[in-house]
């Protein structure tokens, strides 16, 4: 289907079944049990997970297929929401030009990093994106500030112009992202007895978007064009010496991969109308490397995971604090709670970053293939060993 | 005049803050071929070292005194360092004071410790993999160790004074007959980079001279023939990778007077070291060395106001400009070696 | 500690599940159901409070969020009551917000205007919360501040200082009750021109961003009219750290003052570096050089150490003032925590009461009922004497602190003393005023 053959089909199909039914998914509690607290069903982190994920998508085809570790790659997201925000400034609050230029800026931002960049390869190459995002973080935080809202970042105002859109609500207020009149946080609830489920327009949009960005990847991984990629990962040197210059298709990667950053900060900038500068910073390029790595780099599937991971870990784990512990042990005997209230409280809460350092450490020490190693293992685990010789890597074989 | 000399001064000072980091991280890199994300945070413990100390000194019993009253109006607690009961009071306060000097003696052991618990403990199962695993890896480590110091220190910065005979400025206009209070200096600062001239010469004289030294560099040239030849280059890298720790905590200590510490400190640092390592040259020493200096004083130019005012935003950028110009012209950095991490 | 089973999370979505879902078993309900969002129908009410918990602000969060559970406390009829007792509206009961109990949920801004607003959007979409509050930083006020005014709740800002909070960027739904940059250099002017003469150089480093570009013009324009003359201004980077390269230039000017527009880490290292450089022991001009620094917090100044001793600055709030409102605040404060609270803690509190206040006035959580009830509001007993919410800008009118660096802290919280209570008329501006030009406050916005 689709002109993939089975195994992507199927992949493709689990994906858009997962992300279609994510508001079931992501909501398996009650809405009053204790558990609730570990609900992510909401539309922002929702958003949040199919956005990072298409982040995470075009990062990996840089440097899942070619090698090339880019720890700058937040900027194209930056820049992307800077000219969607841009966008609903001048010309209107309708979100399919503000997409399509921040896709567009990101990609030509992104053609002139990497033909400067890519003259170097391996740790010169990092630091040189590394330099480039960081500048542009430093200056959109500063000189800029005119053009990028500095430290309070972009946003709406309501003497903006919008052209072609409507200038101001009849209420008096700055308008709300759109598509065709669709607004994105328009939602629709669902209650099943104690469930309950939010179906979101913003997200569904952003969904959809992200299912075609899969799909193109599985495309690119699949095509001519990714083989060439992976040849210059195993060796770009014995390539050269074959005459062919692997820098053209270097260049096509860094800049596809850029524009799917684009694409996504665009989107960002779509569901929640504001642009910091912060994206830039170097700690945001190191998250993309985080998720991609933590969900298994060179896997398809993977940077989704991982991009999942570590959102959900930064709005759910962050926002438990010593009062819900409490009522989470309210059944143990008194000292027995506090203890446990004690030993649990570092790891939540403001402590949650400690928590998702020593989940770095262990996914990395114990499954080096990233989450989706540790899935493999446990479908072998079912399987069977013999199954799992001959089918071996399953569905997301690694690029190497 | 008098302007450039005090930016040579301070891009000395601030280059060796960063050699000091870049010559550990350049250590580890050459000798293990580990990309270490948690040297940071090494320079980060050697800071909290002197914190560490200054407090054990300061480690006090309570006494209440009836005659003064605390915020909520109840009689007011007076801590009373132990020092003073063992040394009495004046002894008790040449001590504190000179805390941070103490803790040289302090951090060395414990920063070797932890430097030989982390390569024995993680690093050594990272050899053989990507690149990419030891980054995630360390920073990991580098966010756990962060998170646990902030959770004994908190978040905000810690004021650990130099020892009172460092306080206040040299005045070097008035040391050579120039009008005086022109070209003034701080003390610390001055010390800060006389140790980091010493320890950086420590290291290369080390290296150089000591058959310990050669068998490293030899290790680090090619480890599998030294292997071969029977000697046991791992612990050889082990005890290296503890000498690499302390000199990025010594580094951290001796920072304590410049600026207050806090728990993040070392990812401040962090980027900046990896900048600096990679303009010196992957695997270089002298590289890292030259390279910190070098940015340090660039640094300190572009953030006068004469420079500013010619290039708006200049000083928040010059580092990684400099950066690029250098990797474009000079594809190895200053003095990399070629192969290492190109691929 | 045994607790009951309370439900804390979107009463208003439970209440309404359960009606609904026992009636029939499958409905969809538009988002538009309710009247205004998160409507709290069940038994009590969720605020929000999203404070720095990670990052170099995580201390100041920290206090926030330690005067946020007073608050909530105090509300709920818990404690000694605090500034209940002082406040001059005596409308709120001590049975929670009219009638209901109230109950909060935390989130991490991380101090970064994203992580904020990806925090506060998961209180108001998930836990239900009908206000949001707190933060400490001006960039992460004014995008909290935005999101707030998009979803329909309101937004009680904490430690934010920059003149945009309720100039350029104001919003009909979003209150600041901490003082401004404006109200900083108004203050400290002729307290400086007082006791430091009106024929001044001044050198201003500055923060590279809003809030130092705030703050600096404020400080120069007020000093400028007493007479000062300013010789140089530096921008300097947010993340730098050492400030020498900064410092060493200003022995070269003929400046006779320096002023540090920073806050948080990048006053305690310049502050820090500018005393190494001896600039406190030199003379200039036949005049002895002095350092300024704007805004002060008395948990970052503890940072820098000795530094402060001596040195002139603003706070909104101080825990040493002696009006009934403040001493009861300290008290309850410091009983249940050991230590007195800080100027953020003070301003997230009074916030938080506030809010339930005008609650309880308007008779109605509607955030355009609320903005109705807060706007022109003149109260007292909160700390800062008697205090304005002006309607036009929905900025707090009130006395500010002029402060100075204590030479004998008698502990490790006494670090600065109250030099002068400058009156609110000496402060106040006018809401055209240059400084916080362009902007529009809008219309309020109940969502739903």
């Amino acid at each position: 289907m689709f002109g993939l053959d089975k195994r992507d089909t199927t992949l493709l199909l689990i994906v858009a079944a997962l992300v279609a039914l994510a508001p079931f998914l992501l909501n398996p509690f009650p809405e009053n049990s204790d558990l609730a607290q570990f609900n992510a069903g909401y539309p922002d982190l929702m958003q949040r997970f199919v956005i990072f994920g298409i982040f995470a998508i075009g990062f990996n085809i840089l440097f899942g297929l070619t090698g090339y570790l880019s720890f700058g790659h937040a900027a194209f997201l930056g820049v992307g929401s800077y000219a969607a925000v841009w966008m609903f400034k001048l010309l209107s609050m309708n979100i399919i030009p503000a997409i399509v230029l921040a896709v567009i800026v990101a990609g030509v931002f992104a053609l002139l990093i990497g033909f400067i960049s890519l003259r170097r390869s391996g740790i010169y190459f990092s630091i040189l994106t590394l330099a480039f995002a960081q500048m542009s973080f430093a200056l959109a935080y500063s000189v800029l500030t005119p053009i990028t809202g500095g430290e309070t970042g972009l946003q709406l105002a309501l003497d903006d112009p919008r052209i072609i859109g409507q200038q101001v609500t009849e209420g008096g207020n700055i308008p709300v992202p759109s598509l065709f009149g669709l607004e994105m946080r328009d939602s629709a609830e669902l209650a099943l007895g104690p469930w309950l489920f939010t179906f979101n327009i913003g997200y569904y949009v952003c969904a959809i978007i992200m299912l075609i960005a899969f799909y193109i990847s599985i495309r690119i991984f699949r095509s001519p064009f990714g083989m060439m990629l992976r040849a210059i990962k195993s060796n770009q040197q014995r390539l050269n010496y074959t005459g062919l210059n692997s820098r053209p298709y270097t260049l096509a990667a860094f800049v596809i991969s850029g524009m799917y950053a684009g694409l996504a900060g665009g989107l960002m900038a779509s569901m929640d109308p504001l642009a910091g500068a912060e994206r830039m910073f170097w700690t945001a390029s190191g998250e993309v490397v985080l998720m991609t790595i933590l969900g298994g780099a060179g896997t398809l599937i993977g940077p989704i995971l991982g991009a999942g991971m570590i959102k959900y870990m930064e709005n759910i784990i962050s926002k438990i604090n010593k009062t819900i512990l409490h009522e989470w042990f309210y059944w143990m005997p008194d000292g027995l709670e506090d203890a446990m209230v004690s030993i649990v409280y570092p790891f939540i809460g403001k402590g949650w970053h400690l928590t998702l350092g020593i989940i770095f450490m262990l996914v990395v020490i114990f499954l080096p293939g990233g989450l989706v190693e540790g899935g493999q293992r446990i479908a072998n685990f079912f399987r069977g060993r013999k199954a799992a010789k001959q089918e071996g890597k399953g569905t997301t074989e690694p690029a190497e | 005049m008098d302007a450039i000399i005090l930016q040579i001064l301070n891009g000395l000072d601030k280059g060796s803050a960063y050699a000091l980091i870049a010559l550990g991280l350049t250590l580890i890199f050459g000798t293990l071929g580990v990309v270490n994300f948690a040297h940071g945070a090494l320079f980060m413990i050697g800071a909290f070292c002197a914190v560490t100390l200054s407090r054990i000194l300061t480690l006090s019993h309570e006494v209440i005194d009836e005659t003064r009253k605390d915020f909520l109006g109840n009689p007011l607690k007076v801590d009373v360092p132990y020092v003073y009961d063992w040394f009495g009071q004046e002894t008790g306060d040449v001590i504190i004071d000179w805390a941070v000097p103490l803790s040289i003696l302090f951090a060395i052991p414990i920063m070797i410790g932890i430097g030989v618990i982390m390569e024995r403990g993680l690093i050594r199962h990272f050899y053989k993999r990507p690149h990419a695993d030891q980054i995630l890896v360390t920073f990991g480590l580098a966010i756990v160790l962060q998170e646990i110091i902030k959770y004994f220190y908190g978040a905000n910065p810690i004021p650990t004074p130099a020892p009172d005979a460092f306080v206040g400025s040299f005045d070097f206009g008035a040391a050579v007959g120039m009008e005086a209070g022109q070209i003034i200096y701080p003390y610390w600062r001055l010390v800060y980079f006389a140790f980091a001239a010493v320890v950086i010469g420590a290291v290369f004289a080390f290296l150089q001279f000591t058959t310990f030294g050669m068998v490293v560099r030899a290790g680090m040239a090619d480890r599998e023939t030294v292997g071969l030849l029977g000697i046991n280059i791992d612990k050889r890298f082990t005890i290296m990778f503890g000498l690499a720790a302390a000199v990025a905590g010594l580094a951290g200590v001796m920072y304590t007077p410049i600026n207050s510490p806090n728990y993040h400190m070392g990812m401040d640092f962090l980027v900046l070291s990896f900048v600096v390592v990679v303009v010196g040259g992957m695997g270089s020493l002298p590289g890292a060395v030259l390279a910190g200096f070098l940015l340090g004083i660039l640094e300190s130019f572009a953030s006068m106001r004469e420079v500013i005012d010619l290039i708006p935003g200049i000083n928040q950028v010059i580092i990684y400009l400099v950066a690029i110009i250098i990797l474009l012209t000079r594809p190895r950095g200053l003095m990399g070696r070629k192969g290492v991490m190109e691929e | 500690m045994s607790k009951s089973n309370v439900t804390r999370r979107g009463v208003l979505r439970t209440g309404a599940v359960a009606g609904a879902g026992l009636a029939v078993p499958t409905i969809f309900t538009a988002s538009s159901a309710s009247a205004f969002t998160n409507e709290p129908t069940g038994s009590s009410v969720t605020l929000g409070f999203n404070v720095p918990q990670t990052g170099p602000y995580a201390d100041e969060g920290a206090d926030e969020l330690r005067a946020y559970e007073l608050a909530v406390e105090h509300l709920n009829g818990g404690g000694d009551g605090g500034m209940l007792n002082t406040f001059s509206s005596k409308a709120l009961q001590g049975n929670g917000i009219m009638g209901k109990k109230v109950e909060y949920v935390t989130g991490d801004t991380q101090t970064k205007s994203d992580a904020a607003r990806a925090s506060a959007k998961s209180m108001i979409e998930k836990d239900g919360a009908i206000m949001i509050t707190g933060g400490s930083s001006s960039g992460v006020a004014v995008a909290v501040q935005a999101l707030c005014q998009e979803a329909g709740v309101i937004f009680m800002a904490g430690l934010t200082h920059s003149n945009d909070t309720t100039g350029k960027d104001k919003r009909a739904n979003g209150f600041r009750h901490f003082f401004n940059s404006y109200m900083s250099g108004a203050a400290l002017a002729p307290v400086l021109a007082n006791a430091y003469g009106t024929d001044r150089k001044a050198y201003h480093l500055t923060a590279d961003y809003n809030w130092g570009y705030t703050t600096e013009e404020a400080v120069r324009s007020s000093t400028e009219a007493m007479g000062w003359e300013t010789v140089g201004t530096v921008l300097t980077p947010l993340t730098q750290t050492d400030f020498s390269s900064y410092i060493a230039p200003v022995l070269q000017s003929d400046a006779d003052v320096l002023v540090l527009n920073h806050y948080g880490g990048n006053m305690v290292n310049s502050l820090t570096n500018a005393v190494q450089f001896g600039l406190r022991d030199r003379m200039v001009n036949g005049k002895n050089f002095e350092i300024v620094v704007p805004l002060y917090s008395r948990l970052m100044a503890k940072g820098a150490g000795a530094n402060v001793k001596g040195i002139f600055g603003s706070t909104n709030w101080h825990w040493s003032l002696q009006d009934e409102g403040s001493k009861a605040f300290v008290q309850s404060f410091g009983t249940k925590y050991g230590f007195p609270p800080s100027q953020a803690a003070h301003t997230c509190y009074v916030q938080a009461l506030l809010y339930a206040d005008a609650v309880e006035r308007a008779g109605s959580f509607n955030p355009c009922a609320v903005v109705e009830a807060l706007e022109g509001f003149e109260f007292d007993g909160m700390g800062n004497g008697p205090t304005l919410y002006r309607a036009e800008d929905h900025q707090c009118f009130k006395d500010v602190l002029v402060v100075k660096g204590k030479e004998n802290p008698s502990s490790e919280f006494d670090l600065l003393e109250i030099v002068e209570v400058t009156p609110v008329e000496q402060v106040t501006y006018a809401p055209d005023h240059p400084q916080f030009a362009g902007g529009a406050l809008g219309t309020c916005n109940a969502g739903a």
